[in-house]
């Protein structure tokens, strides 16, 4: 028993990383089964992200939002909430932000501001609907939090089609110049790849969630109503609030991702088809992060460069992107099984030992 | 308008758009009876809807009106075996169900799609199949007015799903197996001394569970839709475990809720036939079932009643 907790404590980074392989692999299996060349289309991947200055920037581009939505699942599941409605935060942070952004007229050091804090309430709003079903009434909140994403892709399609988009077109009006947080110079530089300060805020979000969590009273009461809510109440905690709390400040991160891809990357809302599908990747991002903030950055790169490679190896050999998919899957399921990935653990550890 | 034909039509819909959740609840029903948590349900209906579709539009020349039978038994197949991933992690490696669950949703979503495009030549939907269920009317029965069209004009799948429900019904309440399957979502470790295998029920009731969810996303494929895409199951997957926990882990309270579920999807095919959209947005209309699903599950304060055992994985010599 000992050594299994060793395991899972000193070498708790050997897990997320066979967690990966593993899944890279089941992505190669599903290529071999699909005629297309795995060793090829991997490489292709790589070549996609870091064969130019505009692929390399767009990647950051595509990271951004994956580190707001793991830390919103994270802080989550740190209270003991599993939050898959990130997805649904995240899109009403996007109307919030285009709200906002569009209708307001106002100087550029508070608009933007004011647009990017409208995303993080209206995303922590929706999220706290989940919180509150949960604590009021015991409902599951995996089942409303995904109803949450249905009827927020819905309503968001609403909003843009009452209020703002020009009639017959498919997006919404530009959201004003003094709302937008591209970053010019930097984005030039970058072949005008869509780099925006989004990023700059993704990573003191990660900050916030560490002083949050670990140093803060609150953060204490949020990790103890997670770990033991019958103890927590024992103590004189309020585990309802607590719970509601956890919710909100969980759909502020992703509130602010879904604001953030409007000022910095699009400047309009387009309708919406299906889901965009950052909140699902947030999952991935925060348990191959072990629900910690720098877990969740490098989570976050690495599922983003796989996103934004998925185009690569479309391009070069010939797979559907979708093949991204299966692999991120894959990952989620062998973290969450890691029983099976304790199986190839062992023997790595044992010639290690051997070593010394 | 006629409201008798309305409300006819109405029920006919209902019906038609409930067996998907009938299937799936019930899919549902036998895993979490045996003490396993499926949310994966969304997962293996898409299962069962994209191998439903396919194997249909493989044998619709040949077969041509049995295609869809073939192509729905196949999806049993098929949702059986994508349940095993789930069966697994979650009693083998005792992992956390939720999150095993929630992969394979992801999994499904990807995997459907991936080979959507490999058969299709890129094309993110399957083309419409020729051969689907056609609608079977009871002889007579069917030409009552009004309740004829309602009741006795449906989808063989539907007609289907009922006996599925009386079955299920029989074999949790009636049989050896049903209490050996109750007991080991109950009290494993009772179940365990009297020497039942605990991991061998579980085993069989996720792969059980597995079958009916994808029939049940078979039905859409195969009737409503007449083919697959990314956004053939759309979220009933997860509707279904509402529908569940609605009819208190029950076969008649799960097909009653289903019944109820459906109805929301029977108003918004209505609204969109009697053009209505003109009078309530249509995102609104959309919305609807999602809507009705949490405004169920938040007046069931504190009545659910879950299988004691459910969520938690066996552990043999555990107190």
């Amino acid at each position: 028993m000992n050594k299994a907790i060793a395991v899972f404590t000193k070498e708790s980074f050997l897990v997320p990383v066979i967690a990966i392989i593993l899944g890279l692999l089941v992505g190669a299996i599903a290529m071999l089964a699909g005629g297309f060349n795995p060793i090829l289309a991997y490489t292709a991947l790589v070549e996609k992200v870091f064969g130019s200055a505009y692929n390399f920037g767009e990647t950051i581009r595509q990271i951004t939002p994956l580190i707001f939505t793991g830390l919103a699942v994270a802080f989550a599941f740190r209270t003991g909430l599993f939050n898959i409605g990130a997805e649904g935060q995240f899109i009403i942070g996007m109307v919030a932000a285009t709200t906002v952004g569009v209708t307001l007229d106002l100087p550029a050091f508070i608009h933007a501001p004011l647009a990017i804090l409208a995303g993080a309430v209206a995303g922590g709003l929706w999220g706290s609907v989940a919180g509150y079903l949960k604590a009021k009434r015991g409902v599951n909140e995996v089942i409303t939090s995904i109803m949450m994403n249905w009827i927020a892709l819905y309503l968001a399609n609403w909003v843009m089609n009452s209020f703002f988009v020009p009639k017959g077109q498919q997006r919404s009006e530009m959201v004003s110049d003094s709302a937008i947080i591209t970053i010019t110079w930097l984005s030039q530089m970058f072949d005008n790849a869509r780099l925006h300060w989004g990023t700059l805020i993704a990573v003191v979000a990660a900050i916030f969630f560490y002083v949050i969590m670990w140093k803060t009273k609150t953060g204490y009461e949020l990790r103890a109503v997670g770990l033991n809510p019958h103890a927590s109440e024992y103590a004189g905690m309020n585990v309802n609030r607590n719970v509601v709390k956890a919710m909100f400040i969980s759909g502020l991160f992703a509130g602010i991702g879904g604001a953030s891809e409007i000022l910095g990357v699009f400047h309009y809302q387009a309708i919406l088809t299906s889901q965009p599908g950052y909140g699902f990747d947030g999952i991935a991002v925060a348990l191959i992060g072990g629900n910690t903030p720098i877990g969740v950055i490098l989570g976050a790169i690495l599922f983003g460069i796989l996103s934004f490679g998925a185009a690569g190896i479309k391009f070069t050999a010939g797979v559907p992107v979708e093949l991204i998919r299966v692999v991120i899957a894959s990952v989620i399921f062998f973290v969450a099984a890691h029983g099976i990935v304790k199986i190839f653990v062992k023997p790595i550890l044992k010639k290690k030992e051997g070593g010394n | 308008m006629d409201w008798g034909v309305i409300a006819s039509n109405l029920v006919h819909d209902t019906i038609v758009f409930s067996t998907a959740l009938i299937f799936a609840s019930l899919g549902g029903l036998y895993s979490e009876r045996s003490g396993v948590i499926n949310i994966a349900l969304e997962g293996m209906m898409i299962i069962g809807a994209f191998t439903g579709a396919v194997i249909t539009f493989l044998f619709q020349d040949s077969a041509t009106s049995m295609a869809p039978w073939i192509g729905f038994m196949a999806a049993a197949i098929a949702g059986a075996l994508f349940a095993l991933p789930h069966a697994v992690a979650s009693i083998t490696f005792k992992a956390d169900q939720t999150v095993s669950g929630v992969a394979l949703n992801f999994l499904a979503a990807g995997l459907a799609v991936y080979l959507t495009k490999i058969i299709f030549n890129g094309a993110g939907q399957t083309t419409t199949l020729t051969s689907v269920f056609s609608k079977w009317e009871i002889p007579l029965l069917s030409d009552i007015p009004y309740l004829g069209h309602a009741i006795f004009e449906a989808y063989p799948t539907s007609f289907l799903a009922f006996i599925v429900v009386f079955f299920t019904w029989f074999l949790l309440f009636k049989t050896a197996f049903g209490l050996r399957l109750r007991a080991v979502g109950e009290h494993p470790r009772a179940a365990d001394t009297v020497g039942i295998s605990v991991k061998k029920m579980r085993y069989t009731a996720v792969m059980i569970s597995g079958a009916l969810a994808a029939m049940g996303g078979a039905t859409i494929s195969l009737t409503t839709t007449s083919n697959f895409s990314h956004n053939t199951v759309s979220g009933q997957g997860f509707i279904a475990i509402a529908a569940l926990i609605f009819g208190k882990w029950h076969p008649a309270g799960a097909m009653g809720a289903a019944l109820f579920f459906g109805i929301a999807q029977a108003i918004k095919s209505l609204v969109q036939v009697y053009g209505l959209t003109k009078y309530v947005p249509t995102e609104f209309i959309f919305m609807l079932p999602y809507v009705l699903t949490i405004l169920v599950m938040a007046g069931l304060v504190g009545r659910s009643s879950a299988p004691a055992a459910l969520g938690k994985p066996y552990e043999t010599g555990s107190r």
